[in-house]
């Protein structure tokens, strides 16, 4: 069964790569990929009910934060049965996420701003070496070149620095980065193709 | 037909088949990556204290061009699995996409089965945390707080809230390893994680911790191409200097 498994894994794989390139293969290829997509439709089913499994342990436990998890599945089974009553379009519906989810994630993002802060000051006492203050120093000169400052802009920084240091050191290294992790994408993909990696339970 | 595409996958493809080969004899040398010797290290803690190891593999779906990190991830996960899983406290790996989180249970099971362990695999080790990337990150905060975790790793495609993650493992005093294929969590692992991968060191981990000759093989094949584009791209800004194109 783990070498039908194997040799399907693989042919699917191969038929939707040479489908990228082969025009005659592309209908076959997109037949895959809509398989996989319901496929990975009914998995996020299967993951709710792996959330509601570790988040009903927690609490028939009695573990250390259950009642967090006990909020959670209420919050859950509440979106359920009201999602489903309701319907997705329900402007009741639609205010549970505007009202919490939105703004919670909103929270989030700004909590992250002083995370992020606060990590830098500490940067420099945990890694210090040239790379971290080089690192903290562009992020200071391109947030003082970006912000709205009281005093108005700074000329040189936002004519001169910024676009440069934008368009030519940052842009440069992206491109060196994703160079090289578009190439590590590529072998890693191809190992998984040749069955050398098994992600599916394999050897 | 996209014919430089093609010729750079089966290229590529050549490369890796005829290198594993090659280097199945010779002895593997890889260069020192510091983060992953101290990684290897605090392995080898958390099992002498009983404490337990944490991955998350990010929350991206395989279907997307970024599916390659939470691969390598997946790979990594398998290793760490059979080596820490008769430990007290077995590992814990978490996803933000429901189908890695299945793959993710499925390579938990596969390492247990492979340590002869088979019967200490606990489904619920390999669990969802949330399906947004944010829900998913502060999913993941209660596990480092409450389940004795001395070990995190965070390797996949994650976005700038990672460094909620690292900020919580710093909290705990925890190690923590912070990779991703995404530029912008790529700055913000290297302010807020202790340690951090940066580009293809991501894919370069399975070598590290579980070298194969196909393990170095990728890193060599990697390592061809690299030096093909550099010379593409200085052969092509020489040519358009001289005018030519």
């Amino acid at each position: 069964m783990r070498y039908v498994a194997l040799v399907l894994a693989i042919l699917t794989g191969l038929v939707v790569l040479v489908g990228y390139f082969v025009p005659a293969l592309a209908p076959l290829r997109d037949m895959l990929l809509t398989w996989s997509i319901i496929l990975a439709g009914t998995a996020t089913l299967v993951g709710v009910f792996n959330l509601i499994l570790v988040h009903g342990t927690k609490v028939t436990k009695r573990e250390k934060g259950s009642i967090y998890s006990a909020l959670l599945l209420l919050c859950l089974f509440a979106a359920f049965i009201f999602g489903l009553a309701l319907g997705p379009d329900d402007p009741n519906i639609r205010l549970l996420v505007d009202a919490v989810i939105v703004p919670v994630e909103a929270t989030l993002m700004a909590l992250l701003a002083v995370t992020l802060l606060y990590a830098s000051i500490r940067l420099l006492r945990r890694r210090a070496n040239v790379m971290s203050v080089v690192f903290i120093l562009t992020a200071v000169l391109m947030l003082f070149a970006s912000a709205t400052l009281p005093f108005g802009e700074v000329g040189p920084l936002n004519d001169f620095l910024r676009p440069w240091f934008q368009h030519v050191l940052a842009l440069g290294g992206a491109r060196g980065i994703l160079i090289g992790v578009a190439l590590g994408t590529l072998t890693t993909g191809l190992r998984v193709l040749f069955g050398a990696d098994r992600p599916y339970g394999g050897k | 037909m996209n014919l430089i595409g093609l010729g750079v996958v089966v290229l590529s493809a050549i490369l890796l088949l005829a290198l594993s080969i090659i280097k199945r004899k010779s002895p593997i040398k890889l260069r020192v990556i510091p983060a992953l010797s101290k990684l290897y290290r605090a392995f080898g803690l958390s099992v002498e204290d009983g404490t337990r190891l944490f991955i998350a593999l990010g929350n991206t779906s395989l279907l997307t061009p970024s599916a390659g990190a939470p691969l390598a991830g997946l790979g990594m996960l398998r290793h760490l699995t059979e080596r820490t899983s008769l430990s007290d406290n077995p590992p814990i790996a978490a996803s933000g996409e429901s189908a890695l989180t299945l793959l993710a249970q499925d390579t938990l099971e596969a390492g247990y089965k492979a340590a002869g362990a088979a019967e200490f695999y606990q489904p619920t080790t390999g669990r969802l945390t949330g399906l947004t990337p944010f829900s998913s990150a502060v999913g993941t905060m209660p596990i480092l707080f409450d389940e004795n975790v001395s070990a995190s790793i965070l390797i996949g495609h994650f976005g700038v809230e990672s460094a909620l993650i690292a900020d919580a493992a710093d909290r705990e005093n925890e190690f923590l390893l912070g990779s991703s294929d995404d530029l912008s969590a790529q700055a913000a692992l290297y302010a807020s994680a202790p340690e951090v991968l940066i580009g293809e060191e991501l894919f370069a981990t399975g070598a590290y911790l579980g070298a194969t000759a196909s393990h170095e093989a990728s890193l060599t094949v990697q390592d061809i191409l690299r030096w093909a584009i550099i010379l593409i791209l200085l052969a092509g800004a020489a040519l358009k200097f001289l005018g030519v194109i």
